[in-house]
């Protein structure tokens, strides 16, 4: 079986958590929002602490840093993308395109990043750590957040 | 990814969730969902290709315009892995005296550091720096010939991050003796686990520490689940 096709069904039988009451948040007009990044793919600073398995917590990525390299540990995708073209998968440069364009407000001051293989439950990142940053994006006027995987 | 929707939506931001997984997203039903069935790993579908990441952004924005939701949208163009190896030179063999794999890693050198000083960044450094890559094949020969996982030395104690630090580095070089277009999603990856020294000296390591009886995450991660 092809490796992308064995993950989507991994994927098919994980549990999930339930979200009773989605939440939904009316955004401004995308020409006024100011739009951040939040990526699952553990991306860090190069001299900054990386991730750790299960790691629960966020780094913050400063909108100018490029020097972003993948702390992820599943080895189960593609790595050759993002060693090409970091806009695969954090697509920054796009975004400061469509802000030079006035097709969004601004780009987010700071970006945040956790790693994508969490415990199943997800309990930290649900009640602490996802807050937390929301929070600091929030203190930073994001309106919008782009939510991108691996 | 869709836990995250929901947590940064309840915070008053407004998300769209790229998704890699439609069944997980269909269960979970984050406020804007955009299925992408890509490569995984490549959510915006096409390396260097900006053209067709402002088609995904666009499409991934449009959806902001939605009254009410959870919406859930399906990207019109498929792209799929390839797992067919990538077409890309290996050095020759320079010093006979040494495990091939150890020998192939440092002829792969030069093509890395080309790679570092154009990148200006680097993944492989988790527990071994780019020096230490062959000494990690070396470990990783010995225990394919019969050396004990648990005495043989494997940097930081820990296999997946060795295995991560050594593919980095091959798939890294790789990207500089390879023209064209980029590669396909996991083509890399197959060249380095089907056509490398390294890759098979590591499946061959993998091997012997699942029957020296190792917990399973200590050797399942040495390599994606399908190999």
């Amino acid at each position: 079986m092809a490796g992308d096709e064995m993950m989507r069904g991994v994927g098919d039988g994980l549990p999930v958590p339930e979200f009773e009451a989605a939440a939904w948040a009316t955004p401004k007009p995308l020409a006024e929002a100011t739009v951040a990044i939040v990526t699952s793919a553990a991306l860090h600073r190069s001299g900054d602490e990386g991730f750790q398995p299960g790691d629960t917590e966020y780094r913050l990525l400063p909108s100018d840093a490029r020097d972003l390299v993948l702390g992820h540990w599943s080895p189960n995708f593609d790595r050759s993308g993002i060693a090409i073209d970091l806009n695969v998968v954090f697509p920054i440069d796009r975004l400061d395109e469509l802000a030079a364009q006035g097709v969004i407000g601004a780009v987010a001051p700071r970006h945040a990043s956790f790693a994508g293989n969490q415990p199943d439950d997800v309990a930290t990142i649900r009640i602490d750590s996802g807050p937390r940053a929301a929070a600091q994006l929030k203190a930073d006027g994001v309106d919008i957040v782009l939510l991108t995987p691996v | 990814m869709s836990t995250l929707a929901h947590v940064f939506e309840a915070a008053g931001i407004a998300t769209v969730t790229l998704a890699a997984t439609k069944s997980v997203v269909e269960r979970m039903q984050p406020p804007r969902a955009l299925f992408c069935e890509f490569p995984l790993g490549r959510p915006m579908g096409k390396p260097g290709d900006a053209e067709f990441q402002h088609a995904v952004l666009a499409r991934a924005f449009a959806m902001l315009d939605a009254e009410t939701g959870p919406v859930l949208e399906i990207y019109p163009e498929v792209i799929e892995a390839d797992e067919t190896p990538l077409s890309c030179a290996l050095p020759p063999r320079f010093d006979p005296s040494l495990p091939a794999a150890v020998d192939e890693a440092n002829g792969m050198r030069k093509a890395f550091d080309r790679a570092l000083e154009r990148r200006g960044v680097t993944s492989v450094g988790r527990v071994v720096d780019p020096d230490g890559v062959p000494g990690a094949l070396q470990i990783f020969d010995d225990i394919a010939n019969g050396a004990l996982w648990k005495e043989a030395g494997i940097p930081g104690g820990n296999t997946t991050a060795v295995c991560h630090d050594i593919r980095t580095y091959y798939e890294e070089a790789a990207l500089e003796l390879v023209d064209g277009p980029p590669p396909s999603g996991r083509s890399a990856e197959a060249w380095y686990f089907e056509s490398t020294q390294a890759g098979r000296t590591v499946m061959a390591a993998r091997v012997a520490i699942k029957e020296q009886g190792a917990p399973h995450p200590v050797w399942f991660y040495m390599a994606p689940g399908h190999r």
